[in-house]
């Protein structure tokens, strides 16, 4: 398959507004992204040929932002809406091995949904995990390292090295990654189970790399500094900082300053993955 | 029809800054008597059911299936 016949869903309703940055890092690679609105999918209150079914794509992305006010919880309402009108598309579409992408509000989504972690299905029924609000209590909002990890499950980034350093701003308040909090035997065991099934894709760094580095650097709290996850194959893949803010090297925080590296952004890897993979795949 | 508050809140150990930083407000403006302050949400809805155990029943799946994330809440169902 050629770049361009790879059809991306970038899906937004009221609060998304991190869609054109995504939207725009797809197309300048050559695939085919479209922006379509969750009524689209739902197949409501929409003009005749509106309608879109995710048979169509071959990526669907949740971009950042906010999405219905982020009332009762970030992501809550977009998840709970996706659940009650395309649950069993959403499932069949990882099932078959497409490629499923979420920043920041995305990510918050994915969680809520139950396609990340997912330990036991494809899709669980109740999230098995949350992004809570960060250790901190405010907004955290610059640029944070993030130290790549995984061993080449994630299919979203297979064009990074392991232990490669990236730089990517993040924007969040909640943000803090946790599972079950039961008793401390359990979550660690589920904890180990993200890292033996090379489930952990990103973790929040310091300068040399240290994954243990607390707040700045860790910017919500996160236990292990979890930035990133992937689901059990690797082709759902969600993170809180936002890799199509940083496409372009002059979009760094240290542009003016410095000037230097490769035309290429520490986010643009991630797209570069992904596209690689549907056209090796489909 | 029945009347219903669901207050949510959060399992102990789940870290609280919204309820830490109102605590550390208040401590500035002089109110020292405050030990300790936990933030919640509260539902109040106007539910149509047969039943008292029916509507129950109806809260604890919404509780479930939106009102809360299991991992780190609590919920307490209260009839006005």
């Amino acid at each position: 398959m050629k770049a361009e016949q790879v059809k991306v869903c970038i899906l937004r309703m009221e609060g998304t507004n991190c869609e054109q940055e995504t939207y725009d890092a797809f197309k300048r690679l050559g695939a085919s992204p479209e922006f379509v609105h969750l009524k689209q999918l739902e197949g409501r209150d929409t003009n005749e040929g509106e309608n879109r079914s995710l048979e169509d794509f071959h990526i669907l992305m949740f971009p950042g932002g906010f999405s219905a006010g982020d009332y009762i919880r970030a992501g809550a309402i977009f998840a709970a809406r996706l659940k009650a009108s395309i649950k069993d598309d959403m499932v069949k579409f990882i099932e078959d091995g497409k490629a499923v992408g979420g920043f920041c509000n995305g990510f918050q989504i994915m969680v809520e949904l139950g396609i990340l972690p997912a330990f036991d299905s494809t899709m669980i029924e109740h999230p098995d995990a949350v992004l809570h609000a960060n250790d901190s209590g405010t907004f955290e909002c610059r640029p944070t390292l993030l130290k790549h990890v995984n061993k080449g499950k994630c299919v979203w980034t297979t064009k990074l090295d392991e232990g490669e350093l990236r730089l990517i701003p993040s924007a969040h308040a909640e943000g803090k990654f946790m599972l079950p909090h039961g008793s401390q035997e359990k979550e660690d065991a589920l904890y180990q189970r993200l890292f033996d099934e090379d489930r952990i894709v990103f973790r929040y760094a310091d300068t040399e790399g240290d994954t243990d580095a607390a707040y700045p650097f860790n910017p919500n709290g996160s236990r292990f500094n979890i930035a990133g996850l992937t689901n059990d194959k690797g082709n759902v893949f969600g993170m809180m900082p936002h890799p199509e803010r940083v496409f372009f090297r002059n979009t760094h925080p240290d542009w003016l300053r410095n000037r230097i590296g490769p035309s290429e952004g520490d986010g643009r890897s991630v797209f570069e993955s992904v596209i690689e993979y549907v056209m090796e795949n489909f | 029809m029945f009347t219903v508050e669901v207050k949510v809140g959060l399992k102990k150990g789940v870290s609280d800054p919204e309820g830490a930083n109102t605590h550390k407000s208040l401590e500035l403006l002089g109110f020292g008597e405050v030990k300790e302050v936990k933030s919640l949400k509260l539902y109040r809805m106007h539910i149509e059911a047969d039943s008292k155990e029916e509507a129950v029943k109806r809260v604890e799946e919404m509780c479930m299936k939106i009102l809360t994330n299991p991992v780190i809440h609590t919920h307490e169902i209260e009839f006005l």
